[in-house]
C-alpha cells in the first residue's frame, strides 16, 4: 500500500503540474507543448548518456529522422498521428542502430565528434533530396484527427493533452526498463565495461540495443513535435538541439529520470523568461546557469537536496 | 585547370586558417585532457579586438591585429586559473557542459559590445586585391595567409624541438605524471599553452575574417569545424592538425566548386571514415 | 580430458616475446600458484585464457574443446573466470548489485527489459547465500565504494564465484590489503569449492604457501619449474631469483 503510493505519487504530481499548465497558459501552449516535447527527447538522451554512459552531441540524429519520417509518412501514405509516432521511433531505432554499429566501438572525443557528424551527413543529405524533405523550405503537414475523431484545433489544447499522454507512457516504460536487468547492465556498462566483459556481458551489443532503444524514444519525441507544429525543417539536426539537450539533462542531474524532466523544464523555463525579457542578453542567464551547475552542483538540481544535507551535516 | 589551381589556393588558404585556430585546441586538448568548446571563442575576440581598434582608435591593421592578439593572450590568463583549472580534473560531459558555459559567456559579451552583426576587418591596399605570379593573377590575402600559416608551422616547430619549454611541454603531453614527477612545474606549461593557443586562435580569427566572419555567434557557429580538426589530426600533435586542417580544408574547398548541393556531406563522411580506421586521429595517440 | 589445458602457449608482440612455450594443467579442486618476477609475464598469460589477448600460436582446451578462439565473454560462458589484479567493481552500485549483475548474466537475463531486476527469488537467495558465505551479509545494501579495501576483495571474488567457474584466476587477490585484513583473504580462498580449478598469480609467499599445493614459477615468459611449495622453496634457481639482489 504504501510503495503503491510512493511509486504512484510523481504521477499524481506530474498529471497535476500538466493539469495546471493548461490553465495557466491557455494562451502559452503550444510553448508548454514545445517543454513536453523536448521531456521525452531529453529522457532518451538520458537513458543513453545518464544510464549507459555513452557521450553523445548527436542525439538530434536520431530526433530528426523520427521527425522526417513522420512528416513524409504524413504526406505520402496516412496522415493518422499514432501511426506517424510508431513510424517516428521505427526511424528513430533503425537510425541509431545502424549509426550505433560503428558510433559503440568508439569512446571519448571520438565518439563526441562521431556523433556529431552523423548528425551533419544526415542535415546534409535531407538538404540535398529536397524533393522529399522540402530541403531548406521545410515540410508542412497536415496531422489528421486523432483515433480518427478529435481534430486538431488551432490553439494546441488537443496538441498539449495528447503530447502529455504521449510522455507519460513513455516515461511509465522508461521507469520499467531502467529498473529491469537491462537497465541494470546499462549501470553496470557506465560504471564498468571492463567488470562487464569479465561478467561475460556482450558489451557492445547491450550498448548498440540502449542506443536502438534511446533512438526509438528520440525518433518519437521528434515525430511528436513534427506533428505539434505540423512542420518540419532542416534545424531538427541543428547541433544546438543535441547539446542544448546535454545542457538540460546535467542541469537536472544524469542518470535519474527525474533529472531528465527537472532540467528540462528549469532549462526551457529561464531561456524563455529570459529571452523575452531581454533578447540582447539572455544568453548571459542561460551561461552562467550552465557555469554555476557544473561549478556549484556537479551532480545537478536533483543532487541539490543531498548536497544541502552534507553541507549542515558538515557544520553540526 | 583554372579551377584546381583555385581549389588548392582557396583550400590550402582555408586549411591555414582551420590550422592557427586549431593548433592550440588540439595541444591544449592533449595536454590536459579537457574537451573545449570555448576555444573559437577566442578567434571570436581577436577578429573583435581587431574591428574596434581599427573602427574606434583608427589603428592601421598592422597595428591592430598583434595588438589584439596580444590582448586575447593576456585575457585567457585569467580565464585558465579561474575557468578552466577547476574543470581539468572533471570528466568529459561536465568538462563539455562548462566550455559551453563559457562559450555562451563569450557569445552574449561580444553580442552585447558590438551586436550581432558582422565585425569588419578591412585589410590594407597591400594585402587586398590580386597578386600576379607570372602566369595568373591570384588573391593577395590568400598568399598572406598561407605564408602566416607557414610561418607559424615553422616557428611552433622550432620552439617544440628547440627550445627548453618546447622540452617541458613535451614531456608533458606525453607522460604528464612523470613529468610532475621531474619537478616540471606542469600548471606552468599548461597556462603557457593555453595562452599560445588562444593567441594563435586570434590570429587565425583575424586572418580567416573573409573566409569564417567574425560575429557574435561565431564560437558556436564553427565550433564543430574546429574540435574535427583535432580530432582527425590526433588531440595533442601539431603536426596532425596541420595535415588534419590542410586535407579538410582542400576536401572542403573542392566539394563547394564542384559538388555545392551535397553541403558538408563529404567532409563528416570524410572525418566517419578517419576516426573509424583511428580512432585517435592520424597522428593522435592512445 | 576435465579441466583446462594448455599446450605450447606463444605470444610475442612485434619481436618481443611476451610468452614462450608455456604448457600447463589445471584439474578440477587444483590449486596452484603462479609466481614470477615483475615483466615475468603473469599478466599476459592471465589475459591469454581469458581470451583479452590472442596468442601467437598454441592451445587452449577446456574440458577437451578448443576455446583458443572464443571472445572474453564466450569464456566466461565456457567456465572460465577471473578477479581483476586493481579492484575492478561498479562503485556507485551497492554490494547486491553487484552481485546481481553477474547472476543475471550467468541465466541469460542481461537483456530483458521488462520485470524489475531484484524480482527473482531464486536469483536474491543466491546473492544472500553469497553475502553470506564472505561475510558481507551486514554491507548488502552499501555502495560498494564505501567498504573497506579487503572487503572490496571479497566482493571482487564473489562476484566472480557468482558466475559459478571451473577454472578461477586470482590475479594478486590480496594486492593492496592491508596485512590486519590479509587472514580474510586466505579464509575465503580456503572456502572455495572443493572441485574448483584455482589459479593465483601472487606475489605474497605466505599466502601462496598457505593455499597452493603446487607452485609455478614463470620467468622472462617462460615455465621454469613447477612443483611442490617444499621443492620450490628449496630449490636454488628460485631462490637466486627472489633473493638474487642481495648476492651483489
Amino acid at each position: 500500500m504504501m510503495r503503491a503510493l510512493f511509486t504512484l505519487g510523481p504521477y499524481a504530481g506530474l498529471i497535476a503540474a500538466a493539469i495546471a499548465a493548461y490553465y495557466l497558459f491557455p494562451s502559452n501552449l503550444g510553448f508548454v507543448t514545445t517543454v513536453v516535447v523536448a521531456m521525452i527527447f531529453v529522457l532518451s538522451l538520458d537513458l543513453v548518456m545518464g544510464v549507459a554512459g555513452i557521450s553523445t552531441l548527436g542525439h538530434a540524429a536520431l530526433y530528426g529522422t523520427g521527425a522526417y519520417a513522420a512528416a513524409i509518412f504524413a504526406t505520402l501514405v496516412s496522415a493518422d498521428p499514432l501511426l506517424g509516432l510508431a513510424v517516428g521511433a521505427g526511424a528513430g531505432a533503425a537510425i541509431a542502430f545502424v549509426s550505433g554499429l560503428f558510433l559503440m566501438r568508439a569512446q571519448g572525443l571520438t565518439l563526441l565528434m562521431l556523433s556529431i557528424a552523423v548528425t551533419e551527413v544526415l542535415s546534409s543529405l535531407a538538404n540535398k533530396y529536397s524533393g522529399l524533405t522540402g530541403g531548406a523550405d521545410g515540410l508542412s503537414f497536415t496531422p489528421g484527427a486523432l483515433f480518427g475523431r478529435f481534430e486538431f484545433d488551432f490553439y494546441g489544447q488537443l496538441g498539449y493533452i495528447y503530447a502529455v499522454c504521449v510522455f507519460l507512457v513513455v516515461f511509465g516504460m522508461l521507469r520499467i526498463v531502467v529498473a529491469s536487468p537491462f537497465g541494470l547492465t546499462a549501470r553496470g556498462i557506465k560504471e564498468s565495461p571492463a567488470r562487464m566483459r569479465a561478467i561475460g556481458t556482450p558489451v557492445y551489443w547491450r550498448l548498440v540495443s540502449v542506443y536502438t532503444f534511446a533512438g526509438a524514444i528520440a525518433g518519437l519525441a521528434g515525430a511528436l513535435g513534427a506533428q505539434s507544429t505540423a512542420l518540419v525543417s532542416l534545424n531538427v539536426y541543428d547541433f544546438q538541439r543535441s547539446a542544448e539537450a546535454v545542457i538540460m539533462l546535467i542541469i537536472g542531474g544524469t542518470g535519474r529520470l527525474w533529472g531528465a524532466v527537472i532540467g528540462t523544464i528549469v532549462f526551457m523555463t529561464v531561456h524563455q523568461v529570459a529571452a523575452s525579457a531581454d533578447p540582447f542578453n539572455w544568453l548571459f542567464v542561460i551561461g552562467a546557469l550552465v557555469l554555476a551547475v557544473v561549478y556549484i552542483v556537479p551532480a545537478g538540481l536533483l543532487g541539490l537536496p543531498e548536497m544541502v544535507k552534507k553541507l549542515t551535516g558538515g557544520a553540526r | 585547370m583554372t579551377t584546381i589551381l583555385s581549389i588548392l589556393i582557396d583550400g590550402i588558404a582555408y586549411g591555414m586558417i582551420l590550422f592557427m585556430i586549431s593548433v592550440g585546441l588540439s595541444v591544449t586538448m592533449g595536454l590536459m585532457r579537457v574537451v573545449n568548446l570555448a576555444h573559437g571563442g577566442f578567434a571570436l575576440l581577436g577578429g573583435a579586438f581587431t574591428h574596434v581598434a581599427m573602427a574606434s582608435l583608427g589603428m592601421p591593421f598592422l597595428l591592430a591585429a598583434p595588438v589584439a592578439v596580444l590582448v586575447v593572450m593576456v585575457l585567457s590568463v585569467p580565464m585558465e586559473r579561474v575557468l578552466y583549472r577547476p574543470i581539468y580534473k572533471m570528466g568529459e560531459l561536465p568538462q563539455v557542459l562548462a566550455t559551453i558555459g563559457i562559450t555562451f559567456l563569450m557569445i552574449a559579451s561580444v553580442n552585447r559590445w558590438l551586436g550581432s552583426s558582422p565585425l569588419s576587418i578591412p585589410l590594407p591596399a597591400a594585402m587586398s586585391g590580386a597578386m600576379n605570379i607570372g602566369f595568373r593573377t591570384l588573391p593577395t590575402q590568400r598568399i598572406y595567409v598561407i605564408a602566416a600559416g607557414l610561418i607559424v608551422i615553422v616557428g611552433l616547430y622550432a620552439l617544440i624541438e628547440r627550445t627548453r619549454f618546447g622540452i617541458t611541454l613535451r614531456a608533458s603531453v606525453d607522460h604528464p605524471g612523470t613529468a610532475a614527477c621531474l619537478g616540471i612545474d606542469t600548471s606552468r606549461v599548461f597556462l603557457l599553452t593555453f595562452a599560445l593557443g588562444a593567441g594563435l586562435a586570434a590570429l587565425g580569427g583575424i586572418l580567416g575574417a573573409e573566409l569564417l566572419p567574425i560575429t557574435a555567434y561565431y564560437p558556436l557557429h564553427y565550433m564543430v569545424l574546429f574540435l574535427t580538426v583535432v580530432a582527425v589530426g590526433g588531440m595533442g600533435s601539431i603536426m596532425g592538425s596541420f595535415v588534419a586542417a590542410l586535407g579538410l580544408g582542400i576536401l572542403d574547398t573542392a566539394t563547394r566548386y564542384l559538388v555545392p548541393d551535397f553541403g558538408t556531406v563529404f567532409f563528416y563522411v570524410a572525418m566517419i571514415l578517419v576516426l573509424g580506421f583511428r580512432p585517435h586521429g592520424l597522428l593522435g595517440k592512445a | 580430458m576435465k579441466g583446462l589445458q594448455v599446450r605450447n602457449l606463444n605470444k610475442s608482440f612485434g619481436g618481443l616475446v611476451v610468452a614462450r612455450d608455456i604448457t600447463l594443467d589445471l584439474a578440477p579442486g587444483d590449486r596452484k600458484a603462479l609466481i614470477g618476477p615483475n615483466g615475468a609475464g603473469k599478466s599476459t598469460f592471465t589475459n591469454l585464457i581469458t581470451g583479452i589477448l590472442a596468442p601467437t600460436s598454441g592451445e587452449i582446451r577446456l574440458d577437451g574443446r578448443d576455446i583458443g578462439r572464443l571472445s572474453e565473454a564466450q569464456r566466461v560462458k565456457a567456465g572460465i573466470a577471473k578477479t581483476f589484479q586493481i579492484t575492478t567493481l561498479f562503485r556507485s552500485l551497492t554490494v547486491r548489485e553487484n552481485l546481481r549483475l553477474p547472476l543475471l548474466e550467468r541465466r541469460g537475463l542481461t537483456a530483458r527489459m521488462i520485470g524489475r531486476a531484484d524480482a527473482d527469488p531464486a536469483l536474491e537467495a543466491e546473492i544472500e547465500a553469497l553475502l553470506a558465505q564472505f561475510k558481507l551479509s551486514a554491507f548488502g545494501d552499501a555502495k560498494v565504494d564505501r567498504l573497506a579495501y579487503g572487503q572490496q576483495r571479497l566482493v571482487e571474488m564473489a562476484m566472480t564465484l557468482a558466475l559459478r567457474p571451473r577454472i578461477l584466476i586470482l590475479d594478486e587477490p590480496a594486492a593492496g590489503v592491508p596485512s590486519s585484513e590479509s587472514p580474510l583473504i586466505s579464509d575465503a580462498i580456503a572456502a572455495l569449492p572443493k572441485d574448483l580449478s584455482v589459479l593465483i598469480i601472487e606475489h605474497d609467499m605466505n599466502l601462496v604457501f598457505k593455499v597452493a599445493a603446487k607452485i609455478i614459477v614463470l620467468v622472462a615468459g617462460a615455465i621454469l619449474t613447477e612443483g611442490s611449495p617444499q621443492e620450490i622453496s628449496a630449490d636454488a634457481r628460485v631462490r637466486d631469483l627472489y633473493l638474487g639482489a642481495h648476492h651483489d
